[in-house]
């Protein structure tokens, strides 16, 4: 494999967004594991960790991830590996910023804390103010909570620290 | 003489009790979809049911490849008396207390069960793989399900009338998931929530293993085996 076809493999994969959050790809989210190129170059092997158990978006992506590296390659394989398991650790500082600016929260802090050590969005997305209240544990997505800024009253979405 | 190490073999009496644990639960928690007491409620139940359904899936695709099956064999071919899950998880929802108090005592188990798995290198990697991720899953689930706990014990006259009549009616099913470790977790909490902690000599049910089952699977197992049934192979 020559570092131009692998980085194609990786440049087409940057442009696979989240099924429910398309804001961000999936090499943002850290799922991407491993990219494994044929010593000939046509076919290629993806293999991606699911952020949560039961998240129904992992389907849809691996199949999206399929379709965009078959306009390069002729053979695609997308294989599953659940440990080590995904963290929120894994997402990239542009995909932090991208989520921060579509009006979700990324996660507190980058470092592995013990479970349910209280955490919290540091600032409301849409006004800055530092008044943040839970309105609940689970969100629209596996992913997700529901927060609300106490200044704004504008309700948001905070990424659990996973 | 030595026993040998079954680390090869997932497909063990250990781990189908817990992938069907997991998958009855979650069908439970599904059958309140839309009639949660609240939208929130609504969310927080179907978020559990799809990581629960998601553990499942992922224990039984093992299981499914060491046998020669796949998981849809395993999860909409069987007859109640092939599953193994733990009694307490087939139990009807009654109202709200009673099912979160399920899903609690059903939380505490998890809550050992996924960490030593995760944590013994002799375990499938496979198996280890899927509790590695629920160890997260779960203690975010058991934080959740305990808050209910301590709100509607230490709530209002009427809801602690009915937790206490859910923990009278669950804790005779608590045989195949209490280890000393999950009294430890849930005694403090029930206490802090202003219930009597029954005796932990109290009699219990415990006979999945053999096969034996309340009258309660057949119906779920009916609902939910019904469409894989009647179209059997049908994919989307």
């Amino acid at each position: 494999m020559t570092a131009s076809t692998r980085s194609r493999a990786w440049a087409l994969l940057e442009a696979v967004p989240d099924p429910e959050i398309p804001v961000v790809s999936v090499v943002d989210l850290g799922i991407v594991r491993a990219v494994d190129e044929s010593a000939d170059g046509r076919a290629v092997t993806v293999t991606l960790t699911p952020t949560y158990s039961g998240c129904p978006a992992t389907d849809v992506i691996a199949r999206d991830v399929k379709a965009a590296l078959e306009a390069a390659y002729d053979d695609v394989r997308v294989e599953t590996q659940r440990s080590p398991a995904w963290t929120t650790d894994w997402l990239s500082d542009a995909g932090r910023e991208r989520l921060q600016t579509f009006g979700i929260v990324p996660p507190a802090g980058r470092k592995q804390l013990p479970l349910l050590v209280e955490e919290r969005p540091a600032a409301c997305p849409r006004c800055g103010s530092d008044g943040v209240e839970e309105l609940a544990h689970f969100g629209s997505t596996p992913c997700k909570a529901l927060w609300r800024c106490t200044s704004c009253r504008e309700p948001f979405d905070y990424m659990k620290r996973h | 003489m030595s026993r040998t190490s079954d680390a090869a073999t997932p497909s063990t009496d250990a781990h189908l009790a817990l992938a069907d644990g997991c998958l009855i639960a979650s069908h439970r928690l599904s059958e309140w979809m839309s009639n949660a007491p609240t939208m929130e409620e609504d969310v927080a139940l179907g978020n559990i049911a799809l990581d629960l359904l998601g553990q499942a899936r992922g224990l039984l695709q093992a299981i499914a490849e060491d046998t020669g099956r796949t998981e849809d064999d395993l999860a909409y071919f069987r007859e109640a008396q092939e599953f193994r899950n733990p009694l307490i998880c087939e139990l009807p929802n009654g109202d709200f207390g009673h099912t979160i108090l399920r899903q609690f005592f059903v939380d505490a188990w998890l809550a050992d069960v996924w960490p030593a798995l995760a944590g013994d290198p002799t375990v499938d990697p496979r198996v280890r793989g899927v509790a590695e991720k629920a160890v997260k899953e779960n203690a975010y689930h058991l934080r959740h399900s305990s808050t209910w706990v301590l709100r509607l014990g230490d709530g209002t006259d009427e809801s602690h009338r009915r937790m206490t009549t859910a923990l009278d009616a669950l804790w005779p099913y608590r045989g195949e998931i209490a280890s000393d470790a999950w009294y430890a977790r849930v005694e403090p909490i029930l206490a802090e929530a202003t219930l009597d902690i029954p005796p932990r000599d109290a009699w219990t049910q415990r006979s999945s293993a053999d096969g034996w089952h309340t009258e309660h699977l057949g119906y779920l197992l009916a609902e939910m085996q019904s469409l894989a049934r009647a179209h059997p192979g049908a994919t989307w």
